[in-house]
């Protein structure tokens, strides 16, 4: 099956043959000509992010700092005040930990309309280890005022998340993967808005709301457990971590009243944090389960291998189900009519 | 000054550890090889000649200390501390593999001999400045080394280790610059260029050495004349070539990472073999 980029910006890519990286590099070329102030910066990660694309096509709008993240940012910073609209692109750790007080401060504080698209996010550059894992990058990020926070599924929806944080006011991070990741969606015309979470299967016993590398995953769990348990699994694709879709939430809690979080990511702060404290404050109970990382660096190994250890393909996520399916939950069904 | 006999010696260390890196890189699936072999002569002499370490105490709090700042070149230095006896050269071949202790940067929690976890580039020198700082604090005679490289010095955070290296005068720290002139996206002088280096260092309060980082010869002179330096930290600029042995690699910025196959990886091993004839080694 080939999955097209359908986009009105740009002609049909073959997705299957593109890394999320490439197609994000394409759009930002493409993009470049209906926006004349974008400009686009790396620190020495022009081909391994892709930026280098938009170099190639725009070599005098684009700016290469050497490794120097915190430089980096600083330097968008700069240019957003001139009236630029600077997209950087450097890997997640970097972005989120380097370069955080430049971020928060001299991007967020400011609402300075600069665009992050960090790559190798979570496990994704699996045996580099811990120095480039990065999953705490969602929680650090989130905290920021003024920030959003998009986790894309794939590479067409990636596509979909720069081209609309653009249109977007204020600072945004796009987190994606190395590149390698299969992809979910068949083409771009699936309604993408930020903050709004798209239901990828529809379900009755249990909800899973899953981010990035996930939804595939998950999507793929739901189907085999519609087969093989007979079970009705829901299945949301939480793109946009902030602002979240609390609506969405709130109606997987009422009509399915079991909930399962899957992230590329610590267990702490990130997806399933942000689902829980909207949970939290609706006063609604429900089962609900987190599955990443549990407050843990990460093992060296594949990402397949990765993926697998944490619970984080099909596999994972089916067992997860499992648990909870066969765990007594006392249904209070009072409530249903407040929602 | 080096005899005879050392030279040769570390020469065949060398040789040893460079095809060890061309055959863990093939099993890996791939690795930063261009800086592995541009930094190897030097970490050879530091390991084989003077760093005053135990394989079987590797956590002797007074042993002398290594910091791989560029920590994407553990392919040169895991396939080392293998060599030198630290662990079973067997385990290499899982380099990359699922919960192996060895993956593209080197992780101190889990690499007998190795003293910084490092891979995010511009944190070795701090912490090195900080280790030869303990050193002095608990009137130890340790050492540190620190290697960068040179598209790493863009990172501020060496220079602020580098104020406070000459404000403290460190002078029981030897840092090393793999000068072989490439980065990621680029020659570093088209990227992100560092020159006037020695100015800049000079500048900032240091001694600078510059040496060419392939002679065994030379490397061994500059150690030994940083350790008559007092009150003043030392850096080498150890002028390198990125790929050094492996025809194919050398000077070339697209090898800063690669994957080779077992024929490119038997070009390399000739090629290694050409390059110690030529150096002299016979056997
Ligand atoms: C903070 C940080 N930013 C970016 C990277 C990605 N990266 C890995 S190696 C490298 C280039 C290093 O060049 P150089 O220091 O000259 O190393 P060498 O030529 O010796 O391999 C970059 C940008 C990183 N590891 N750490
Ligand atoms: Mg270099």
């Amino acid at each position: 099956m080939s999955k097209e980029v359908t986009g009105t910006t740009w002609n049909v890519y073959d997705a299957n043959k593109l890394t999320q990286a490439e197609i994000y590099g394409r759009v930002l070329c493409d993009l470049g000509e209906e926006y004349p102030n974008l400009v686009g910066l790396t620190a020495d990660l022009a081909k391994s992010t892709k930026i280098g694309l938009f170099e190639e096509k725009y070599p005098e709008r684009f700016i290469n700092t050497g490794i120097a993240e915190q430089n980096l940012f600083g330097i968008a910073a700069g240019m957003a005040k001139t009236g630029l609209l600077p997209v950087v692109s450097t890997m997640a750790a970097f972005a989120s930990m380097r370069a955080a007080e430049q971020v928060r401060t001299d991007i967020c504080y400011q609402n300075l309309n600069v665009k992050i698209i960090a790559t190798h996010g979570g496990v994704s550059f699996a045996s580099a280890g811990t120095t480039h894992h990065a999953t705490e990058d969602v929680a650090i990020m989130r905290s920021f005022a003024n920030m959003t926070v998009i986790v894309p599924a794939d590479g067409i929806e990636t596509a979909n998340a720069v081209r609309a944080s653009l249109k977007h006011d204020g600072p945004v991070y796009i987190r994606i993967g190395r590149g390698f990741e299969p992809t979910y969606y068949e083409n771009e015309d699936y309604g993408f808005e930020i903050g709004k979470a798209v239901e990828v299967r529809d379900g009755t016993d249990i909800t899973i709301i899953a981010m990035g590398i996930t939804v595939l995953q998950a999507a793929e769990a739901a189907d085999f457990l519609a087969k093989n348990d007979g079970l009705s699994v829901r299945v949301i694709n939480m793109h946009t971590i902030k602002p979240i879709d609390r609506e969405a939430i709130m109606k997987a809690v009422t009509e399915t009243r079991r909930i399962l979080t899957v992230e590329e990511h610590n267990v702490i702060g990130g997806l399933g944090t942000a689902v829980a404290d909207v949970i939290a404050e609706s006063g609604k109970g429900c089962a609900f389960t987190k599955v990443g990382l549990n407050d843990e660096f990460a093992e060296i190994g594949y990402p397949e291998d990765l993926y697998a250890y944490y619970k984080l393909d099909a596999d994972g996520i089916i067992e997860k189900v499992r648990e909870i399916m066969g765990k007594d939950f006392e249904e209070d069904d009072d409530w249903e009519d407040e929602v | 000054m080096l005899s005879n006999e050392e030279y040769k010696e570390l020469l065949k260390t060398a040789r040893t550890i460079r095809h060890s890196v061309i055959d863990t890189t093939l099993k890996a699936g791939g690795a930063h090889v261009g800086g592995g072999m541009s930094m190897l002569d030097i970490v050879v002499m530091l390991y084989f000649k003077y760093m005053k370490i135990d394989v079987n105490n590797p956590d002797d709090p007074d042993r002398d200390r290594f910091v791989l700042s560029k920590g994407h070149a553990a392919i040169g230095y895991i396939p080392l501390l293998a060599e030198k006896g630290f662990f079973d050269k067997k385990l290499l071949d899982d380099f990359n593999k699922f919960k192996s202790p060895f993956g593209m940067h080197p992780d101190a929690n889990k690499i007998p001999g190795c003293d910084a976890s490092t891979g995010s580039l511009g944190h070795g020198l701090p912490m090195a400045v900080g280790m030869a700082l303990g050193a002095r604090i608990q009137k130890k005679s340790f050492y540190t080394y620190c290697i960068v490289g040179d598209g790493e010095l863009n990172e501020g955070s060496n220079w602020e280790a580098a104020m406070t290296a000459a404000h403290y005068k460190v002078d029981n720290l030897l840092l090393f610059i793999d000068r072989n002139k490439h980065m990621i996206d680029g020659p570093v002088e088209d990227i992100m260029g560092i020159e006037p280096l020695a100015d800049k260092w000079k500048a900032f309060g240091w001694k600078v050495l510059e040496i060419d980082g392939h002679d065994m010869y030379q490397i061994s002179e500059a150690i030994e004349m940083a350790k008559e330096i007092k009150d003043q930290p030392v850096v080498v600029i150890a002028h390198t070539i990125k790929g050094k042995s492996v025809d194919f690699m050398e000077d070339e910025t697209k090898w800063h990472y690669g994957a080779i196959d077992s024929a490119l990886g038997e070009q390399a091993h000739a090629s290694i073999d050409k390059m110690y004839v030529e150096l002299g080694l016979t056997e």
